[in-house]
Parts: structure tokens; sequence; C-alpha cells
């Protein structure tokens, strides 16, 4: 990748993110309600695409093959529980990466 | 900005000094782990500020992904910021010249913190939203170059640090998912977007591509427009 490709890259992800906190303002600042399927999509869609983030972080992994995929599955369960158990956001996201870290340079090598 | 308004600012935002220096940092070390040192770090916390935003930069990044997956991508991630703003229209309402930054400084954490908080007596609300939403930024472009840096001068082996991002979705899902309430009804969008995305990776395998997303996305969509009657939440409007 060039830097003027990442820069544009970076210029996309800013200017897209830019739009979106815009679009309440842009579309309701006039006293406006927005529509009820927006709404609905509100509620639901933001969990749906949580969900299909995770499994885009781990679409690589092999369950046949390697290391089957385990360092991927522990660290993901060490992470949920942490953070089901004490909630705490650096906690549950430095613990599992330094696990994840440590299971695939010396343990799963 | 003036001393007082600082003092008056500053005391609500140690929470999130804490949550984005650290997951700054973290972000700094994997951008770098991708091959773009600090400037880099510091030129995408200054311009997208958003933190899962750009840990899914880096991907991107190392992948030299297309511009419209960028930009889809990037859409489907800060989609939940569109009702963000829907609490605060009132309160940014006759904020002049800040209004734009604002607007551009809501993130998760500012969002959060906004709407619940007053300025003391004698503070200016504008100034007094301006001055938080200037701190948390600088927080978190301060984090994003520590770590940068630290990642630029400590030579160390980062193979794995990219599960960072696996972990920080990992912490937003349990959040939603505790925030969904009781009932397997209200956990139903989260696991369709398991399942859709898990059928969707192995059949595009099967079919030897590496495009999941947009089937995944798809399916999302139909499934969950098709549930809305069963899904929709007829009673108070609740934030995720």
């Amino acid at each position: 990748m060039t830097t003027a490709e990442a820069v544009a890259s970076i210029l996309v992800m800013a200017g897209v993110t830019f739009l979106t906190r815009l679009a309440p303002f842009a579309l309701f600042g006039r006293g406006g309600k927005p529509p009820r399927v927006v709404t609905y999509l509100g509620q639901v869609l933001p969990p749906a695409v949580i969900a299909m983030l995770i499994i885009y972080c781990v679409r690589n992994i092999d369950l046949f093959a390697g290391s089957h995929g385990l360092p991927e599955l522990l660290c993901v369960a060490v992470v949920a529980i942490l953070h089901v158990w004490k909630g705490n956001n650096l906690l549950s996201i430095f613990g599992g990466t330094i696990l994840y870290m440590v299971l695939v340079q010396a343990v799963f090598v | 900005m003036s001393r007082k308004i600082l003092a008056a600012a500053f005391p609500p935002t140690v929470p999130v000094l804490m949550g984005y220096l650290s997951i700054g940092m973290a972000f700094g070390l994997m951008l770098q782990a991708v091959g773009y040192g600090p400037l880099w770090a510091v030129f995408m916390s200054v311009i997208i500020y958003a933190g899962s935003g750009q840990y899914l930069g880096c991907t991107l990044l190392a992948t030299a992904a297309p511009l419209p997956q960028v930009a889809m991508l990037t859409l489907l991630l800060n989609f939940r910021h569109i009702f963000y703003g829907l609490s605060l229209l009132d309160k940014f309402r006759g904020t002049g010249w800040r209004k734009p930054y604002l607007i551009f400084a809501l993130t998760d954490a500012t969002s959060a913190l906004l709407p619940s908080i007053e300025p003391p007596r004698g503070v200016d609300p504008d100034r007094f939203y301006f001055a938080i939403a200037m701190l948390d930024h600088s927080y978190w472009i301060l984090g994003s170059l520590i770590g940068a840096t630290i990642g630029s001068l400590i030579q160390f082996d980062t193979t794995g640090i990219d599960f960072a991002m696996t972990a920080l979705f990992v912490v937003i899902a349990v959040e939603q998912w505790k925030a969904a309430g009781k009932g397997a009804r209200k956990h139903l969008p989260a696991l369709i977007g398991f399942g859709c995305t898990i059928a969707s990776v192995v059949v595009t395998r099967m079919l030897g591509s590496d495009n999941m997303l947009i089937p995944a996305l798809v399916a999302i969509c139909v499934l969950l427009l098709t549930l809305r009657g069963q899904l929709e939440d007829r009673g108070e409007e609740e934030r995720t």
C-alpha cells in the first residue's frame, strides 16, 4: 500500500465516521422524529454488527488443522469471562491480548 | 480556554482519561505492529477519533482493503453513532462555531458522559462541553502517541497483538448483552449476527472466496427486518 493510498483510506474512515455522528443533527436538528424503522435498526443492528465483527476477527482460524483455533477460542472465552466477572475494560482487553500473544508465540508454535 | 473552565471540565473526564490512555496505547502498538509509526497514529487519532473504528482501521490498512470496503465497514461499525446524537440535539442547540467540533468529538465515552452532566454555576455551558470534548480527544491522541512510540522504541515480538481488536469487540458484546436485559428475545439480534456470519464464512470458504462480510450483512438485515414484529420494543426507546 502506498502512502497516498493509506492517507486516502484514513480520510475515508474519518469522513464516514464524522457523517455518522453528524446524521442525527442534520436530519432531526429541527425537531423531526426519526422513522420507526431507523429507531428499530438502531436497537437491533449494533449487537448484530458487533457479533459479525467478532466472527470477522477470527474468520481465518482452521478448526481442523494447525492449532485448531484453540488460542482464539480460549482467549475469546477468557475476555468474556473476565468482563462478566470484573467489568473492567483494561483488564479484559489487556489480559486477553497478553494471554493470546503468549499462546501464539510460545505455546502453539 | 480559561483555567476556570478547564478546572470545571477536568474532574468528570478522569475515567475517560484512564480508559483512553490505555486503549489508545493498545491502538498505537497495534498500528506500529502493522508498519505505521507514531506520526500515523497521531494523524488517525486527530482526524478519525474513534476507538473501535481505528482498531478496525489497523486491519484495513494491513490488508490494503479497497476504499468501498473501508467505507462500508466504517459505516457499519459506527452506525450506532447515529443514535447517540439524538439525546444531545437540545444540548448542542445554539453552540455556534463550536457545534461542528462537538459533533465530530461524539465518541462512545463522550456521548455517554455529556447528556448526564451540567456545568457548575457560573460556567458557560457551551465552553464547558467544548472543554470536555477537547480534553477527551487529547487523552486519545496522547495514548495512541505513547503506544506507537513504545512500539517503535522497544523491539519485541508483536505477533498476536491484533487480538486486542477481537478483545475490544468481545468486551462491547458483553456490555451489550448485559444491557439487553433478560429473556432470549432480547439477545436474538446478537445471535442472528453470530449465526449469519458463521454461515457466511462457511459458505464463502467452500466457494473459495474471502468476501464474507456482504453476504453476512445482507442476511442479518433481511432477518432483522423480517422479525421486526417480534423484536421491536414498543415501550421506551433504549440506547444500546
